[in-house]
């Protein structure tokens, strides 16, 4: 057990250390003059020398590259990305300061995609008539095939500017996250809801569910008894995965909404060639991402007692098992 | 709530129905018609007017091959028949009631309640995310009238547990299913059927995914809880062995009707029905001594020498993680010697090394330690381009004729392929004649050709497995568990044709099999094996008739059929 969970925790650890490194390369190393990234293009000739020299030698650009490496290391072990270029806050605090309204966002959108997916395959396994599993099956391909901005701008259409039920804008009150959040879920849900059925509908005509309906059991309850848990785990997996995509479809979502967060503030750090903020947010995704995958990993063993056997220090029986 | 409880009042004995409950019997099915979909408006028959009754305390055995239609009869008198199927006509009553078309909810009330069920395959029917004691508990609580109480569900699943044979009932209680073996699994399952406490028992092919000795103790249980509970109990099963050796009557089905009933020894002696007659005579506890070739007695090889000879071969596996108890000795300093134009059979149960032996002495997976010799040639310790030479002379036909055919290839691709591999025959002309050649050798004609092997049926698909093994002329084959997954009749058929094969080509076989009955009609030699270690081996005569081992007694004892022997034997 406690192999595994070293195992698992070095990965995210690695994880985040390649996203780092790669960052630094791209963003430090790559470029001909790095000193150029950090004015605005539309001043950079107007800079002179000296100032040019006093922020190369501030941000050690004139140290060798392995010696910037670790110092930068260093400090982001320690949460010091430096300064972000434009508003010459830390980096570390401006992310900090729009990070809450992206988390809630993405989880939000997280628990409602998994709700819809949830949904979908239960109607699509539990109903008895062909038509109704016919028309839920194929909600997901057509929850994946309607792009973000498209779907946003339909949703806001609709809701906002139409019928007025909730802000078109800004993120103030639990209200306005309705839409976004609605919007942000649709896309996400697809791929699980479409996995979800799958494995629920193999589940369900699995030898122990046989063995359920001998034992007199109804149709709700073995749905809900056993397939649902055996079924579910691998939607956990996809649900890690899709997190990354959740941030990254955040950009677009923000945009739209006009919502302040990580996605916007992205935006316009690349647009601006804020380099320190960039690397942050980068870093901040890296570690979301493995974060998210290490408690999946990490939750699968207490949902699947045979992942628990293989990982126990001493299994007589599971050596007696793995022989048949 | 008001038509549960009729239904529930219907069907449960209650005293004023006394008189009808003793003289329907616990289950009757009559005339039944089940159709499957097969197209929009295609409805293809699966059982046609079939009928049978089982009476309490009684044994009936349902016998057939598949796709004779058994599953489906079950299916259908348990209400469990998937989307794609109908019943046409007919009807099923529980204790004179017509329970034909009730939905899921009514017959929840039936099943578990008034018929448990067994089904087939143990490693795939219980939960794998549950502990044993609440799937068990499950079914205590579904068919208990007044709910709540849940110690008393409890003391009430330990009970049925121990009833199933399970001494170690609270151990098991805690388990996942993981943690148990086969005929654990199978018990717990049938603490679940139990749990119910149901008058009659349906078992679906209860023990075919499981040792013969595993075997032998789930079935001798399931009749002690006939005469201990006094219930009935409906077997449905593909051996017939089985079937002889424990039932009262026995139903035999054919595409989709019963073509014989009677008890058991009406059927044995008196066998109306010319494909029961088949089927009899099929059972390979029927022949007393070796199959002989169709062209003829063959010569003894009495003085053959060796064609392949393994000594002290040891082959350990690490299991994932470390420590000592990680480690697992699947061969153990195990030896063969396989002499020309004879067959050698290796015989355990899983888990015996046996598969770990023929994968080694076919050069598929290496020994740790120990040599294997094909003809002068030593086998163990070659390089890849060296062993593909000796593939020339000793190939491999596997258990599952239906995963060990690319399913993409016609019949001709199959069997050529070996041919174009190595180069021999060179000419697309001479190819395809040495390929009809083939499969004239497996009597299959050349209208198989252009086939797939999904348009073929099992049988015809281990011919085609077989003549592909065939085509480089090979001196040694080793078979491991061929013929398992065919049906009976068919597997007589293969086994005459491995006979007539050896006689005409002078192969030698390995042969590997957990089936001590096939055993006696195609070998010369028998090796025994239990946990990676030979046990016993010699000529197989020798070894039937007078076994050194307890193993060996042991499993021979467990052959199902010993009524089907001929007159005389042993």
């Amino acid at each position: 057990m406690l192999r595994y969970v070293t195992l698992k925790v070095g990965r995210a650890l690695f994880v985040v250390w390649a996203a780092f490194t790669l960052t630094f390369v791209l963003l430090f190393v790559l470029p001909v003059n790095p000193v150029d990234l950090l004015f605005d293009p539309a001043e950079i000739n107007t800079i002179p020398p000296e100032v040019r020299k006093q922020v190369a030698e501030n941000y050690g650009f004139d140290d060798p590259v392995i010696v910037q490496y670790l110092d930068r290391l260093g400090h982001a072990l320690t949460g010091d990305f430096g300064n972000s270029v434009q508003s010459g806050r830390p980096v570390t605090a401006a992310i900090l300061d729009v990070l809450p309204s992206t988390l809630v966002l993405a989880s939000g959108a997280l628990v409602l995609a998994l709700l819809i997916a949830f949904v979908i395959a239960l109607v699509a396994t539990s109903t008895r008539h062909a038509w109704v599993r016919n028309l839920v099956e194929a909600l997901p391909s057509g929850s994946v095939s309607v792009p973000v901005f498209l779907s946003g701008i339909l949703i806001l259409q609709i809701f906002s500017f139409r019928l007025s039920w909730f802000p078109a804008f800004g993120g103030e009150g639990a209200r306005s996250l309705v839409l976004p959040l609605i919007t942000l879920a649709i896309p996400v849900s697809g791929p699980i809801a479409q996995l979800l059925v799958r494995s629920f509908a193999t589940e369900f005509h699995s030898g122990y569910v046989t063995t359920s309906w001998a034992k007199g059991a109804t149709r709700g309850g073995i749905i809900i008894r056993d397939v649902f848990r055996n079924a579910s785990l691998p939607a956990f997996t996809i649900a890690g995965i899709t997190f990354g995509n959740l941030i990254a479809g955040s950009v677009i979502t923000e945009t739209v909404f006009a919502r302040k967060g990580i996605g916007r503030m992205t935006q316009i750090a690349i647009n601006t060639l804020d380099v320190p903020l960039v690397q942050g947010v980068v870093v901040l995704v890296a570690v979301s991402f493995a974060l998210i995958n290490l408690i999946v990993d990490l939750i699968y063993p207490l949902l699947d007692p045979r992942l628990r056997a293989t990982l126990a220090i001493s299994i007589p029986q599971a050596a007696t098992g793995g022989l048949r | 709530m008001t038509d549960a409880a009729t239904v529930t009042s219907e069907v449960t004995d209650s005293p004023g129905k006394e008189p009808r409950e003793e003289r329907e019997p616990l289950l009757r099915i009559s005339d039944l018609a089940i159709d499957y979909r097969t197209g929009r408006r295609r409805w293809t028959p699966a059982v046609r007017g079939a009928g049978l009754h089982v009476a309490p305390g009684e044994f009936v055995s349902l016998v057939g091959e598949s796709g004779s239609g058994k599953t489906t009869l079950v299916q259908g008198a348990l209400g469990l028949l998937p989307i794609s199927a109908r019943i046409r006509a007919g009807s099923i009553a529980y204790s004179g009631v017509d329970v034909t078309g009730w939905n899921d909810r009514r017959m929840a009330l039936v099943r578990g309640n008034y018929v448990g069920f067994i089904p087939q395959d143990p490693n795939t029917s219980l939960n794998p995310v549950k502990r044993i004691g609440q799937q068990v508990i499950e079914a205590v609580r579904f068919n208990d009238p007044d709910a709540g109480d849940a110690a008393r569900h409890r003391e009430a699943a330990l009970e049925s547990l121990r009833t199933a044979g399970l001494k170690d009932a609270e151990r098991v209680f805690q388990q996942y299913p993981h943690e148990l073996s086969g005929g654990m699994k199978q018990r717990a399952l049938i603490a679940i059927a139990l749990a119910g406490k149901p008058k009659i028992i349906v078992a679906d092919e209860p023990t075919s995914a499981l040792d013969v000795t595993v075997q032998k103790v789930i079935l001798d249980h399931l009749v002690g809880l006939r005469e201990e509970l006094g219930i009935g109990i409906l077997l449905v099963t593909h051996d017939l062995g089985v079937a002889l050796d424990r039932s009262d009557r026995i139903l035999v089905m054919q595409d989709g009707e019963i073509v014989e009933e009677g008890p058991v020894g009406q059927v044995l002696e008196s066998a109306t029905n010319d494909y029961t007659r088949r089927l009899l005579d099929a059972a390979p506890a029927r022949h007393i001594g070796r199959l002989e070739p169709t062209s003829g007695a063959r010569p003894v090889p009495a003085a053959a020498s060796a064609v392949l000879e393994a000594r002290a071969l040891t082959k350990t596996y690490h299991l994932r993680g470390r420590g000592r108890q990680r480690e697992l000795r699947a061969l153990d300093a195990t030896g063969l010697v396989v002499r020309k134009g004879t067959t050698h059979a290796i015989v355990g149960e899983s888990g015996a090394g046996k598969s770990t032996l023929a994968s080694i002495l076919a050069g598929f997976t290496s020994a740790d330690s120990g040599t294997v010799h094909v003809g002068d040639r030593e086998l163990t310790g070659l390089r890849r381009g060296q062993l593909r030479e000796i593939r020339r002379d000793l190939q491999f036909v596997f258990q599952n004729p239906f995963t060990s055919l690319d399913p993409r290839f016609t019949v001709s691709k199959i069997i050529a392929e070996p041919l174009v591999a190595f180069g021999s025959v060179t000419g697309k002309r001479e190819r395809t004649a040495r390929v009809v050649e083939l499969l004239k050798a497996v009597a299959l004609d050349e209208s198989y050709l252009h086939r797939l092997p999904s348009q073929l049926s099992g049988g015809q698909r281990q011919r085609v497995a077989i003549a592909r093994a065939l085509a480089l002329r090979p001196e040694i084959l080793v078979l491991d568990e061929a013929v398992s997954s065919l049906d009976v009749s068919v597997q007589a058929q293969i086994l005459q044709l491995l006979v007539d094969l050896q006689a005409e080509f002078g192969l030698s076989y390995v042969f590997v099999t957990h089936d001590l009955g096939v055993v006696r009609l195609i070998s010369d030699d028998v090796t025994v094996m239990k946990d990676g270690a030979v046990v016993e081996t010699g000529p197989v005569e020798q070894v039937f008739r007078s076994p050194r081992h307890e193993y060996t007694r042991e499993l021979l004892e467990a052959i199902p059929g010993a009524r089907l022997a001929p007159a005389g034997a042993n």
